[in-house]
């Protein structure tokens, strides 16, 4: 009993510790404090995947979670700086109706979670899962999942983070960059920039067998992007003009190519022949990794590279070569 | 199992800190922010019931789930501080 009672000492602590930072990163009023406290609680939360016993989410958890989100909401608060506040107040009312609505919220997600646990245990996919790995082409059961049993998921994805992207490029140009930083960052940058493209690589490579995979290789080539561009590369390391676009659409490319090739030779939509199943994932991960990256650091950049036309900008030169 | 329910437990309770947050606040970046935490707290019960203990191998589908979720979020986020971004520009011409 004591024993056990110690082995839980470390989950209280980071329990207490997650919801005390979220608690303070949502009631901070100065919001710098508040994104700051948040890349913070995304790190804890990467500790937490990893004592439950999922590395593939810690890994993903630290570069997207705490870094791509934090460094993306610190840079929008730069625009926020000198904007106009619009304070509303809100009323006590609604304040009461907000918690009796969180308190409903609570007791259905304590029903289901009770359900889930005690009244009813389900089937789990686990075994299944598994059971069917040698047959998957890879070793890592999470890349299984999402590249073999659930590709279609992966590849609707891909999709949204497409959508995503093309939504940020269609609303706004993008920030201005940096000014070229000094001997000391730019230094830190030739070692720093190589060394995550080869851990990318790295990550790439591993996630047949290993914790690893497409997403966090992506997350990892954007830090990358992100460090170039903050050092003052405008283009953040990304390349120009077509080429950019077709990287943008490598992995849903490369995925349907898969997909209809299969099909072709008579199997279901993206049943990859077992013998080639390890070769075409990660052919198919290579390409979403180069995708996935892209979107992010366009994402960072925050619009439309500059040479990009609008639809208005198209729509004008026309008016005006008429 | 404790140690499951615990984690599932955290996750309810960031799930509402979150949903709160986003309705009480009333800018832009708070919410977003408040609305990620709330994410958390849903991919925290997911992983959380993925967890069966030291014994057995844990269960991959949710991890997959989670793993999917994490750059959907990041991908919406993006796309909610661009418009933000562009409301603000549309406030100050």
């Amino acid at each position: 009993m004591m024993s056990q009672s110690l082995t839980m000492l470390p989950d209280l602590v980071l329990a207490a510790m997650l919801i005390g930072l979220a608690w303070a990163a949502l009631s901070s009023d100065d919001l710098r404090r508040g994104v700051v406290l948040f890349i913070a609680f995304g790190l804890l939360l990467a500790i937490v995947w990893a004592r439950l016993h999922a590395p593939d989410l810690a890994l993903a958890e630290a570069a997207i979670g705490a870094g791509l989100s934090g460094a993306l909401l610190l840079v929008a608060l730069r625009d926020e700086a000198g904007g106009k506040e619009t304070a509303g107040r809100v009323s006590q009312v609604s304040r009461w109706m907000v918690d009796l609505f969180a308190l409903i919220m609570a007791c259905l997600i304590g029903w289901v979670l009770w359900l889930t646990m005690y009244a009813e245990p389900a089937e789990r996919l686990a075994q299944l899962a598994n059971s069917m790995l040698e047959h998957s082409g890879v070793s890592n059961p999470v890349t299984a999942v999402l590249l073999n049993y659930r590709a279609y998921d992966t590849l609707l994805e891909l999709v949204v983070v497409l959508t995503a992207v093309l939504g940020v490029l269609v609303v706004g140009r993008e920030r201005r960059g940096y000014r070229q930083a000094g001997p000391v960052f730019c230094g830190l940058v030739h070692w720093l920039v190589p060394l995550l493209i080869v851990t990318a690589g790295y990550l790439l490579w591993v996630g047949a067998h290993a914790p690893g995979g497409a997403f966090q290789a992506g997350a990892t080539l954007a830090a990358a992007g992100i460090v170039l561009r903050l050092a003052g590369n405008d283009a953040a390391g990304l390349l120009d003009g077509m080429l950019l676009r077709w990287s943008l659409v490598a992995g849903i490319g490369l995925f349907l190519l898969v997909g209809l090739g299969v099909t072709i030779n008579g199997g279901l939509f993206l049943q990859y022949p077992e013998a080639w199943s390890g070769s075409l994932i990660l052919v198919i991960e290579s390409a979403a990794t180069a995708s996935i990256a892209a979107a992010l650091v366009l994402a960072y950049r925050g619009g439309r590279p500059d040479g990009w036309l609008s639809v208005a900008d198209y729509d004008n030169n026309r008016e005006v070569s008429r | 199992m404790t140690q499951v329910l615990l984690y599932a437990l955290t996750g309810a309770v960031l799930f509402m800190l979150g949903v709160r947050a986003a309705l009480l606040r009333d800018t832009v970046l708070p919410r977003l922010l408040a609305l990620n935490v709330s994410g958390a707290g849903v991919f925290l019960i997911f992983v959380s019931l993925a967890y069966r203990g030291d014994s057995l191998p844990t269960d991959p589908v949710p991890h997959a789930l989670v793993l999917t979720g994490l750059v959907v979020a990041v991908s919406a986020t993006a796309l909610a501080l661009a418009l933000n971004r562009r409301l603000r520009e549309m406030d100050n011409e």
